[in-house]
């Protein structure tokens, strides 16, 4: 694939003994937003786990195979794993602020960054809340605890967080799974802002949201890629049986 | 109408056995307070705290327990200087850097290490610790506060270390999740979101050590040297609180002020770690909130 951001080839994952990732070869282009379906255990939170290789902090996990990044293998010898987690980031599927103020939140990655210019900082925040279509809400809160946030804020502030250090890619796990429509229908219209700028990988267990915000679906099944199209096409004309008997809901 | 009858016995009973402890903690202190408050009829309470002296065979006795506060208080330093560090930094190697087989082994020490009786423990520093220490500095005797700072330490270290464990286990995944996801290495992880999360718990881990330390007899008694002067250096002998209590309980004369006066002193160590349990509480409950 042309413009592609990613490319997974014969990627395989494995908890001890077992494979829950099953030579997935796989290209995400640049700049759209790629949607991930399949039913519950079927790999999908680990794939997307292994693209910032957050996998490798759990204990006798092991990765084969490739995936490369801008051309690079992110699971190559000599690759900064942080630094490769700051041009990945990540949401995950129950928001997690920091016990810590709104704008400490976003500033973490910064400060962490070793960034002390403190204008620096200030118009990042900012923007970053701005992005996450959250500073409306939250400009006259900033030192407010996070946790005062509504469930919906504080997974946009999280979002925010990811934006904050700039990445190219946004990873997100099921970021909607713990919110009320009106939540849910905020961060669907955020993500369609946010493809402009990165490149985003969604999982949803929701077959109307993947529809609604990808703009090509992969559907995983039992740790295997079992088709990848446009997401038009997988909704509406799926070339495998497998697939169209998910999306209709005859299981899962 | 069988399973109610049952029921409220049974919850009786937890009632009771919930009172009971109470009762018998009150129970305890009144009858430290009743034995010990007479002496302070002799000796006033100031008089008994700050008095440098304690010679409470001569005649008239002088029942100062100043040295013997100090004594404790020296130990208990010592302790806690060597203890509070090794220990929280052990429980973060436990628990966040150390491969499981290491933290298996390491966790199996320390509970061996908490399964030592003190006197075992004593009996082995007098016999090793105390020529080391004594030939170390080239002092007349190893017998010394700091001789039983160390032993102190040892006895600590196993309540440090498993609290302190705890506490950083319960710092939520999604936090260090949420750090290592932004970028964060493991040891700015380990700093930024975990020290700073397992805090109160490992605050209340070392209160809950230090306590220990200062109701331990048996060790101080055996290596600490046992002279109730007040020290000026690390390396002379002291005598503790509860040395004292041990040591002379068994010679006193019942109902004579010397044998007040050892009630007086467990009320002051009563006192003392009643704080140090209150204040470790604090800080746990806080980590609830
Ligand atoms: N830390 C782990 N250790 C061992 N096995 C794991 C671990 N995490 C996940 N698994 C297993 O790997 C498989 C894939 O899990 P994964 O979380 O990727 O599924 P998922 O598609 O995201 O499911 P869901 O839709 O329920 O979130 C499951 O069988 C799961 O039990
Ligand atoms: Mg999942």
């Amino acid at each position: 694939m042309k413009n592609a951001k990613i490319n997974v080839s014969k990627f395989n994952f494995y908890y001890g003994d077992s494979r829950v990732l099953k030579d997935i070869t796989i290209d995400i282009p640049e700049n759209r937003v790629t949607g991930i379906i399949g039913p519950s255990g079927c790999g999908k939170s680990t794939f997307l786990r292994s693209l910032n290789r957050m996998n490798d902090v759990i204990l006798g996990s092991r990765a084969e195979g490739s995936v490369m990044l801008d051309g690079r293998d992110i699971y190559g010898r000599d690759v900064d794993v942080a630094g490769l987690r700051r041009k990945v980031g990540m949401v995950f599927q129950k928001s997690n602020p920091f016990p810590k103020s709104v704008f400490e939140n976003v500033a973490y990655g910064l400060r962490i960054d070793g960034i002390k210019d403190k204008y620096f900082i200030e118009e990042r925040v900012e923007r970053s809340l701005r992005d996450a279509a959250l500073w409306s809400e939250v400009k006259d809160r900033l030192r407010d605890n996070a946790f005062e946030l509504s469930g919906g804020q504080q997974q946009r502030l999280c979002i925010a967080r990811a934006l904050a250090i700039e990445p190219e890619i946004l990873l997100m796990d099921e970021p909607a799974s713990a919110l009320d429509p009106t939540a849910t229908l905020k961060i669907e219209e955020l993500i369609q802002e946010l493809k402009k700028k990165y490149t985003i990988i969604i999982v949803t267990h929701n077959m109307q949201q993947a529809a609604r915000v990808s703009d090509l679906t992969a559907f995983f099944m039992l740790g295997e890629l079992v088709e990848y199209d446009i997401t038009s096409i997988i909704f509406t004309k799926p070339s495998k049986k497998l697939t169209e008997d998910y999306i209709t809901g005859r299981f899962g | 109408m069988l399973k109610k009858i049952k029921e409220f016995i049974i919850e009786r009973l937890i009632f009771l056995s919930g009172i009971a402890s109470i009762v018998f903690v009150l129970l305890i202190f009144i009858f430290l307070l009743k034995e010990g408050i007479s002496i302070f009829k002799t000796v006033g309470l100031f008089d008994f705290l700050s008095g440098r002296f304690w010679y409470p065979i001569s005649d008239p006795p002088k029942l100062g327990i100043l040295p013997l506060i100090m004594g404790s208080l020296l130990v208990t330093l010592g302790a806690v200087v060597i203890a509070v560090p090794l220990g929280i930094a052990s429980a973060f190697y436990i628990a966040e850097v150390a491969s499981p087989r290491v933290r298996d082994a390491l966790k199996s020490c320390v509970e061996v290490l908490s399964a030592i009786p003190s006197v075992v423990l004593g009996f082995i520093g007098m016999v090793t610790l105390v020529p080391f220490v004594k030939a170390l500095f080239k002092i007349p005797t190893g017998l010394t506060a700091f001789s039983g700072s160390i032993m102190l330490a040892f006895m600590a270290l196993p309540t440090i270390i498993s609290i302190s464990e705890d506490a950083i286990n319960a710092v939520p995944r999604q936090y260090k999740e949420g750090a290592i996801a932004l970028g964060a290495t493991h040891w700015q992880t380990l700093y930024r979101v975990i020290i700073h999360g397992a805090m109160p718990g490992v605050i209340a881990a070392s209160m809950l050590g230090i306590g220990r330390v200062i109701g331990e007899t048996m060790a101080v008694m055996m290596i600490t040297g046992n002279a109730a002067v007040i020290p000026t250096t690390f390396l002379q002998p002291v005598r503790t609180l509860t040395a004292t209590i041990a040591a002379e309980m068994g010679e006193t004369v019942r109902g004579s002020e010397h044998y007040y006066a050892l009630f007086a002193i467990g009320i002051v160590l009563f006192v003392i770690s009643f704080l140090i349990n209150v204040t470790a509480d604090l800080f746990l409950h806080k980590d609830k909130r």
